[in-house]
């Protein structure tokens, strides 16, 4: 039913701009409502399950496994968003900590210069991506399916297949599982990985709602077309979206690296879809045009807290993928349904 | 006769319906009766005791300003929205309309004016899609006996189409047909046409006419929603008006007038059609000239001035080449060759955004798909050609200064929406049309190129949109016009340049003593494109 909703405004006109809400909180609010209810639920559920659950290392240790999926989960709600995909995150990272690996271990480069290119790593595969998307025009799956590979075997080439180790450097470590909170606050030891997730989420949040980047993602993302013939220069700003999206690859890539004090360049593979999965559970729609950056993290900590549960009352790994599965299709079944009642 | 053993067919499509034989021509067989229907959204009072009936074998026309409601009121009727109050009868008997399905049952058929065919399957197997004839256990399909049936209905409604020809083969018109034999094949009784004159050239219109007639006598029900009066009087028995969600009243198309109906759509003066001004442009600066524009196949050696001030019209029958023109001047299809001056300095427009920097802007005829972010509010809409003048630092957006200035273009313009952050899909059309317009203004751009610009827009707004134009142009704004309507070409353009093939054909001064004759003559004599090929 794509027919304009004849009838649907006949108040007086009020031009004012009646109504000062943040637009895009204000829009997905009752998904946003929706999942979180559906987050602290499952919390209380474990809760109760076992009393192993709401504990502080146990909590600490979820928002943990959280970072590294919750930061690609934040970057693929802009291409998401924008209507486009990227399945190239997971391999990306990889890449990307394979990198500062070598900058940091062969080339004994200085940790934040291995860590910065690192992250321009990222960047520069998804300007390649969106390269391909915006002037080549390939389909963004297909682009970025290429890029998967394309990162994946470079990663491994670079790496000679083996595990780039951060030996000399103990520092380099301490990016993930250090905690600045801890030394400001004792006793609060929350490690620096999620501190960063909740920056980086912070920083997607104002890009995508306060920024001219996030205007053009959304409207890029509602009417492509619409937008072009507006006027705006689509295919530099999808570049520069899926560029945003490799920054934040990059980033996670560093989590990863600093996390596991190596990078590994087998993983990786997977974590795009499971990134993806975060967005979508937060109420992103993967057709473009709708989405918010709190609902992929409410996604992801929907996820990993699922997984932690699971696991804690003993469920086989292979059945808590199952029902992970089943979260997603509910999740964006209940998002259809709340659309065709809007 | 040969009868398929599914009852589900139709014997003869058109002559016998389910449950009755005789006597349906009989003007007093009442098919549907609506009673105070309501119908809210989210605050919005849609419907408030609205009213309608149709009988059988006439055609009853349903008018209104957009945003009257018609199309709600429609939608309740084929079950799309489920309705808040009010009585339904069908045959005499009160019914409850939940969902679509229950609607396809009874036999009321909405033909949408997007139409809803399967582009590359043929027209019997649109037709008949999802109960297609079998053969062999009901396990394969039975091609030759649903392209014969198909060929069979057609011949009764003395249409020319061949049932194996690929739907997207046919024009709009043609597909319009198919949709009608469908829904006829499924022996519906009561079709809603929704603007179906929309997209169709005059002698499609009279093909249209026909098969309207001819199911007209055949006993069949048909609401006809339409903007264009003279249509109105021409084929329909009744005529209702609707204004503001509610039932103005009915009146026999006898003894209706234009004006009348008119008074009861909008209840409130239409400002009235006068001659444009010429004004003196024999000294004006020419904003835009175009030279030789071409494109392989589509534009042949179009050359025009636009001069300050000016709206200049383009006339020309559809396919004439005219939106592709404004497309391709606009940067948003590519060019073979040409040049193109704006303000007298040669420029090179690739891309759209190009265009949108030295002042062009482009009104869309598809506002939907092209014009609109339907899901965006009216304020993103407004500012999307000009997010760049609306930040602070760095990016970062001042959606204060962004309000401020869409709220005034939306005072200006005297768009009716609750606010500027009101979604767009919720507008009526010319309000959406409005947005648009007011995209262009806030950027500011001097020269404008608007592709029908009143494209489904009822009357009200469309005098309202005239009268913009007439400003726009008066504070030094320079038009291009793009219109199949001739007399909206005559009532505001200065000048007029016609089109036919992708060429030039003619250009003329409207001084008062051009007439659409002439226009027409322009449009179709292909003599002139060889004559006139050169800058006019």
């Amino acid at each position: 039913m794509k027919t304009q909703t004849e009838g649907a405004v006949r108040e007086g006109a009020r031009p004012d701009g009646a109504g000062r809400q943040p637009r895009i909180a204000f829009r997905s609010g009752l998904q946003q409502l929706l999942a979180f209810g559906s987050l602290i639920g499952l919390v209380i559920f474990f809760s109760l399950a076992s009393g192993n659950f709401f504990q502080f290392s146990n909590i600490v240790g979820i928002l943990l496994s959280t970072a590294v999926i919750g930061v690609l989960a934040l970057g693929s709600t802009f291409v998401i968003i924008s209507g486009g995909i990227d399945l190239s995150v997971g391999t990306v990272m990889t890449l990307c900590s394979v990198l500062a690996g070598v900058f940091i271990t062969f080339w004994g480069l200085p940790i934040p210069v291995g860590v910065a290119g690192g992250i321009l790593t990222g960047a520069l595969c998804g300007l390649v991506s969106g390269f391909a998307v915006s002037r080549m025009r390939v389909p963004p799956f297909i682009a970025t399916l290429a890029m998967m590979m394309i990162a994946k075997g470079l990663a491994l080439v670079i790496s000679g297949a083996k595990p780039v180790y951060f030996t000399h450097t103990p520092v380099f470590s301490k990016i993930s599982l250090g905690s600045v909170l801890g030394s400001v606050i004792p006793g609060f030891d929350i490690p620096n990985a999620v501190l960063i997730f909740f920056l980086m989420a912070i920083l997607g949040g104002i890009l995508l709602s306060r920024t001219i980047l996030g205007r053009y993602t959304f409207a890029i993302g509602s009417n492509e077309e619409a937008t072009r013939l507006s006027g705006v220069n689509v295919r530099a700003w999808k570049m520069a979206i899926y560029t945003v999206t490799g920054m934040f690859t990059g980033v996670a890539g560093i989590l990863m690296a600093s996390r596991l004090n190596s990078a590994q360049p087998a993983l990786g593979m997977g974590y795009e879809l499971e990134a993806i999965a975060a967005v979508v559970i937060g109420g992103t729609s993967l057709s473009g045009g709708k989405g918010t950056i709190v609902g992929t993290v409410i996604g992801a900590l929907i996820m990993s807290v699922l997984t932690n549960g699971l696991r804690i009352l003993s469920v086989p790994q292979e059945w808590q993928t199952v029902v992970i599965g089943f979260v997603i299709l509910l999740a964006v079944y209940l998002d259809i349904l709340r659309r065709r009642n809007a | 006769m040969v009868v398929p053993a599914r009852g589900l067919y139709f014997e003869s499509g058109i002559r016998r319906r389910k449950g009755q034989t005789a006597g349906v021509k009989s003007l007093s067989d009442e098919l549907v009766r609506m009673e105070g229907i309501e119908k809210r959204f989210a605050g919005v009072h849609a419907l408030r005791n609205a009213r309608f009936d149709l009988k059988a074998g006439e055609v009853h026309a349903l008018v209104g300003e957009n945003g009257a409601g018609k199309s709600t009121l429609m939608k309740v009727l084929t079950g799309v929205y489920p309705k808040d109050g009010g009585k339904i009868f069908f045959r005499g008997r009160e019914v409850q309309i939940p969902d679509t399905r229950t609607a396809q049952r009874m036999g009321i058929t909405m033909i949408h004016q997007e139409l809803n065919l399967a582009q590359d399957l043929t027209v019997a197997q649109n037709i008949f899609i999802g109960r297609e004839p079998r053969r062999a256990f009901r396990l394969f399909l039975n091609e030759k006996e649903m392209n014969r049936r198909t060929a069979e209905l057609l011949a009764q409604m003395n249409l020319d189409i061949e049932p194996e020809t690929p739907v997207s083969k046919l024009t709009v018109a043609r597909q319009q047909m198919v949709e009608i034999v469908k829904a006829i094949s499924q022996d519906s009784q009561v079709l809603i046409m929704d603007e179906p004159t929309a997209a169709l050239s005059d002698a499609e219109i009279e093909e249209l006419f026909k098969v309207i007639g001819r199911l007209r006598a055949d006993g069949v029900g048909i609401i006809y929603i339409s903007h264009r009066m003279a249509e109105l009087k021409r084929i329909s028995d009744r005529i209702t008006v609707m204004r503001d969600g509610s039932y103005i009243g009915t009146v026999p198309t006898e003894s209706a007038s234009i004006d009348g109906i008119i008074t009861m759509m909008v209840g409130r003066e239409i400002y009235q059609p006068a001659m444009p001004d010429p004004g003196k442009k024999e000294r004006r600066e020419a904003v835009l000239e175009v030279r030789g524009l071409s494109r392989k196949g589509v534009l042949h050696d179009i050359s025009f001035s636009l001069y300050k001030g000016e709206i200049l019209g383009v006339a020309g029958l559809v396919g004439a080449g005219r939106t592709e023109m404004a497309r391709t001047l606009f940067g948003a299809d590519p060019v073979d060759s040409g040049e193109v001056h704006v303000h007298g300095r040669r420029v090179r427009i690739r891309y759209p955004h190009e265009a949108v920097r030295h002042g062009i802007g482009y009104l869309s005829e598809d506002r939907k798909r092209f014009g609109c972010l339907l899901e965006m509010d009216v304020q993103t809409n407004m500012a999307m050609a000009s997010l760049s003048r609306f930040m602070k630092f760095a990016g970062w957006m001042d959606d204060r200064r962004m309000g401020e200035a869409a709220g005034k273009a939306v005072e200006r313009l005297m768009i009716k929406t609750p606010g500027v952050r009101q979604r767009v899909k919720f507008l009526s059309g010319g309000n959406q049309q409005k947005v648009v317009i007011g995209k262009w203004l806030i950027r500011d751009c001097d020269i404008l190129i608007f592709d029908e610009p009143t494209r489904g827009i009822d009357v009200g707004a469309k005098s309202e949109i005239y009268r913009l134009l007439e400003n726009l142009a008066a504070s030094g704004k320079s038009i291009v016009m793009i219109s199949s309507e001739l007399p909206e070409i005559l009532r505001l353009s200065h000048r007029i340049i016609v089109m036919c093939e992708g060429r030039v054909t003619g250009e003329l001064v409207n001084d008062g003593n051009v007439t659409q004759e002439l226009i027409l003559k322009y449009a179709t004599d292909r003599s002139y494109a060889v004559r006139q090929g050169g800058p006019g």
